[in-house]
């Protein structure tokens, strides 16, 4: 779980799981607000609703303050420039064209807005009804891919020889024709919105579909729709012009762009400048339309991504080095052995993450590193691979691997380091593989790599790695592609792609948390043996305590990004002595057969604080049972008297000696519920 | 059978000549046409029923069915035979009016706080969604949400704020308040509790048998992880394949566990006691349990056959039928 970093999306759990009620200042997310305030963010969305504005103010309030009628002839200025008294010229007739244009704008604007208001409320209607109901689906879409492999100038050209110029009617069909464009977009966006848990819920609750469609299906696609109006916006005006451009615009005295542009083709040469202004107002119209809709569809967070740039990195390790200059060289540690003293992991320039982290791995051990999410145990882990997400870094502390300080390695000494000394498998085996390629490709592309053998004993040994993964049919398993395995498989094909550079240290980050127990069970035991064999170190990342107990040999529980307490699994286990550790056994349903489940389990009540309010004393002290004045002072590791184990609390000799226990925590006093009794209105 | 969960089986208003639930011989299959037809059902002949007052856990691995059987109960998934009764009422086949003609009695809570809620509704919103299409004015609906986040341990306040403003914990309870502001009879709680860290998932259980206790609940606790089940429930039904493979009292499912599956499950989850575990390692490795992926099982026989480290060609040939096995049903030739 990656504490909050980057500007997390509304719905990643993690990032905001740890996350109290937040104030209560601005917090309408209603869309219409977010999109107002993405449009008014940019400046092409600022000029392009600016010119639009004025546009339809100017042309609706035309017969006011225009100073010549559309027909007004003045055959002293025939194609003349801009003058004084006429600002824009005139045509072949000596009309005025700011006149003209401008009076001719409402009517461009209005009707193009049929085309997208038929085309969108077509569109997104008929996506909604197909993504509601999987029988319709089907026939909806066959009718769209026939409307859309319709010419549609063909169908124009001859409704209107067929009932005259009705500018209406004729873009209200160019909206009909454009609905089915419209509909292929929605109708994805609308079946993964309909897919949806509270989609369910809802139908639950026994909404109708319609209800369905227009409360949580419609406000999801809002932001497309605003977007696609505005390009269908502009779309639609160079139709009409074109077709006023051709002969089919609006009875001749009247004006349109279309229309005038096409007066002022036949003066292209005896009077350039008549193009001019329509064409400007005719592009800057369109260019307006466009604007908006790319500053409308612009994605809130772009370019933000979870793994960093090289660049990035390489920032990274310069501050890191800095750092680790400050810090006191300890003794060098033997190979093979993973040593690291008081790192600290911290938003770049600000809030820290991780402070003063220290835990030693030695040659064949596995160590757990157990917390809950937001404690800050991944980034522990990630910066162990130099793999911080951008704006991440080690601020401080040494993590000593072979003589060698990673935290201040550049990202040059890092690549020669991860995937051939130290590799990671990750929550998600799906992520580790490519779905483009066959596992066989992947496995001996990364052996070749790291190996630099040949192809064919890259297959061959290949084919060892899976077997040594307990993969049985490991020739058929190389065929395949990542899709066409289970969760369980793709884990063990992510273990022996993170094998294939024989590692000596294996960071495992949550690695069975999304398998079933059985599997889960089975990748354990996997482990332990591949330890067991090889001889390399694991460092464990998980919040399951029984997973811990199964397989690793010490244990740092982490709370609010410190080690609270570490030392022998054992002992930790059996015998904790900080009160995070006992609350989160006592929280552990695991921790008790059906013949003594408690009634109540104990829970810990509030949050994880977030890095910001850490507070400058025991960081637990505000959920803590047992917290007095003394936690308030900053609070040491102190040995806990048990081997090499240490402890971050200053009553736990005292609860030791007491033999307290993490209490469950009393039902609520307000039982009453109001609610119960029979009171439906 | 702990004392505790005697006494919540005492204390609920017994009724037994009448379940408030009722599955028969459920068949769900994915798909449509022939192809479908040829494919292992999704949920293959599943059977059980719950008292007023009682829960039930559905355990599983995942492709299982447990999460199929809770959809096809609520109508968001369709039956393909087989029969679901609600107090005596057939709601297999019922419609959306026929549904909201329960009156709310029959709610869900989903696993994943983060898209059980709409993100674009506030949470008053959200939770008075169910009372506002039963007729209930805006005013009373939004007295009822603010009571009932109360009730779940949230400020009132929080009826107008937007679900990306709580943490996951939090979301799951404005979720369980979303499922009982109408009064419901019985909750399906679909991995209820599974997306949550320890301590969270600690207080959402609570809250669950408070509720229970306090409401008269009856709950179909779905779930993959047996300990969490057995805290809840009064009885497990084990699930594999689409099929049930014992199903009984949860002290006696849990602790001697008559099915090679239902032993490899419990022996799978781990406990946070070091030499207790490795016990249990060492147990769960004589059991000789072969790996999930193995080859899928023989259509006419135990779906378990092909792992099963008991299995002999009866167990290819014939698909055991359930029996009474001490206090648990075993669908197992040689439980």
């Amino acid at each position: 779980m990656i504490p909050n970093v980057a500007p997390a999306p509304a719905d990643s759990a993690p990032a905001t799981a740890a996350a109290a009620v937040q104030p209560k200042s601005g917090q309408r997310a209603a869309f219409s607000k977010i999109s107002a305030s993405r449009l008014f963010a940019s400046p092409g969305g600022v000029a392009g609703v600016v010119w639009l504005a004025a546009l339809v103010v100017a042309s609706l309030t035309a017969q006011w303050w225009l100073p010549y009628k559309t027909e007004d002839q003045d055959f002293t200025a025939v194609l003349s420039g801009p003058t004084a008294a006429h600002w824009l010229g005139t045509d072949e007739l000596g009309r005025d064209l700011l006149s003209r244009i401008f009076a001719a704008a409402a009517g461009t604007l209005g009707t193009s807005l049929i085309t997208v208001i038929v085309g969108v409320v077509l569109g997104t209607a008929l996506a909604m009804v197909a993504a509601g109901r999987g029988q319709t689906e089907g026939g909806i879409s066959r009718v769209t891919e026939v409307m859309m492999s319709l010419p549609g100038t063909v169908i124009i050209l001859a409704v209107i020889g067929a009932v005259g110029t009705n500018i209406p009617l004729i873009m209200a069909i160019l909206g009909v024709l454009i609905s089915a464009g419209i509909y292929r977009v929605m109708l994805g966006q609308a079946k993964s919105l309909q897919s949806q848990l509270y989609v369910d819920a809802a139908k639950v609750d026994g909404v109708s579909t319609l209800g369905i469609s227009l409360r949580h299906v419609l406000p999801g696609l809002t932001n497309t729709i605003v977007v696609q109006s505005a390009l269908i916006f502009a779309v639609g005006m160079l139709i009409q012009a074109g077709l006023a451009f051709i002969g089919f615009g609006p009875p001749i005295p009247q004006p349109s762009w279309g229309g005038m542009i096409q007066g002022a083709s036949q003066h292209v040469y005896d009077a350039p400048w008549l193009m001019v202004p329509t064409g400007a107002v005719l592009a800057l119209t369109v260019l307006a339309a466009n604007a908006i809709g790319s500053a409308l569809g612009k994605a809130p967070n772009t370019g933000v991504s979870h793994l960093p740039s090289a660049a990035a990195r390489g920032q990274r390790s310069v501050a890191a080095g800095a750092a680790a200059s400050v810090a006191e060289a300890g003794a060098i540690p033997a190979k093979g052995h993973l040593s690291v003293r008081g790192l600290s992991v911290g938003v770049d320039g600000g809030t820290p993450l991780v402070t003063d982290v220290s835990f030693d791995v030695g040659p064949g051990t596995v160590l757990g590193l157990v917390g809950e999410s937001g404690c800050g145990k991944t980034m522990t882990a990630l910066s162990l691979l130099g793999l911080l997400p951008a704006g991440v870094s080690a601020t401080g502390g040494q993590i000593l691997w072979n003589g060698k300080n990673l935290a201040a390695a550049t990202e040059r000494e890092m690549e020669g380091i991860r995937g051939r000394d130290i590799a990671l498998i990750s929550q998600e085996p799906m992520r580790a593989l490519d779905p483009m390629f066959t596992v066989g490709y992947q496995l001996t592309a990364a052996i070749r790599r790291l190996r630099k053998v040949g192809k064919a004993e890259a297959h061959a040994e290949a084919l060892s790695l899976l077997e040594k993964v307990g993969i049985v049919d490991a020739k058929r398993i190389l065929k395949t592609y990542p899709h066409q395995i289970s969760g369980g498989m793709a884990q063990r094909v992510a273990i022996a792609l993170a094998l294939s550079g024989r590692p000596r240290l294996l960071v495992a980050d949550e690695p069975t948390t999304a398998l079933d127990v059985t599997v889960q069970a089975e990748i354990l035991s996997l482990l332990r043996s591949l330890v067991k064999d090889t001889g390399m170190s694991v460092v464990m990342v998980t919040h399951d305590l029984g997973v811990v107990a199964d397989i690793c040999d010490n244990v740092a529980v982490m709370y609010a990004g410190q080690v609270v307490e570490s030392g022998g699994t054992a002992n930790i286990l059996d015998n904790p002595r900080h009160p995070y550790t006992l609350a989160l056994l006592a929280a552990d349903p695991h921790a008790n057969t059906a013949a003594d489940m408690p009634e109540r389990l104990a829970t810990i009540s509030g949050q994880v604080p977030q890095p910001k309010d850490w507070p400058t004393g025991c960081r637990f002290m505000a959920r803590c049972q047992f917290a007095g004045s003394a936690c308030a002072a900053p609070v040491p590791l102190l040995p806990s008297g048990s081997e090499d184990g240490v402890v971050r609390c200053v009553k736990a000799d005292e609860l030791a000696v007491e033999g307290l226990e993490w209490l469950a925590t009393e039902v609520p006093t307000h039982r009453v519920l109001k609610i119960v009794e029979k009171d439906l209105a | 059978m702990s004392i505790e969960t005697a006494e919540r089986q005492d204390t609920a208003p017994v009724a037994p000549e009448q379940p408030m639930l009722e599955v028969k011989d459920l068949l769900v299959r994915y798909g449509r046409g022939r192809k479908a037809a040829a494919a292992p059902a999704a949920v293959d002949g599943v059977s059980f029923s719950i008292r007023p007052g009682e829960t039930v856990g559905l355990v599983g691995e995942s492709g299982s069915g447990k999460s199929t059987i809770g959809k096809a109960i609520l109508g968001l998934q369709k039956s393909a035979g087989g029969t679901i009764s609600y107090q005596g009422k057939d709601i297999t086949y019922a419609g959306a009016a026929e549904r909201r003609a329960l009156g709310g009695e029959l709610r869900a809570v989903f696993q994943d706080p983060n898209s059980s809620l709409n993100p674009r509704q506030s949470i008053g919103a959200s939770l008075a969604e169910p009372l506002r299409i039963r007729g209930v004015t805006a005013a009373v609906a939004r007295e009822k949400a603010e009571a009932m986040l109360e009730r779940v341990g949230l400020p009132r306040e929080a009826v107008d704020r937007y679900p990306s403003q709580f943490s996951g914990g939090q979301r799951q309870r404005i979720a369980v308040a979303r499922a009982l502001i109408c009064e419901p009879k019985l909750v399906v709680c679909d991995e209820a509790v599974s997306a949550l860290d320890l301590s969270t998932q600690a207080q959402v259980l609570n809250l669950l048998a408070d509720l229970r206790d306090e409401l008269g609940l009856s709950y179909l606790f779905i779930a993959h992880d047996i300990s969490v089940v057995q805290f809840l429930a009064q009885r497990v039904v084990v699930l594999y394949r689409g099929q049930v493979m014992e199903s009984g009292p949860a002290a006696a499912v849990t602790e001697s566990p008559k099915h090679p599956f239902t032993q490899a499950l419990v022996a799978a989850s781990p406990v946070p006691r070091p030499a207790e575990q490795a016990e249990r390692r060492m147990l769960r490795e004589s059991l000789g349990v072969r790996t999930a992926a193995a080859v899928a099982g023989s259509p006419g026989g135990c779906p378990f056959s092909q792992r099963c480290p008991l299995a002999t060609e009866l167990c290819t040939a014939e698909r055991p039928a359930l029996r009474r096995v001490g206090a648990a049903d075993v669908a197992c030739h040689y439980a």
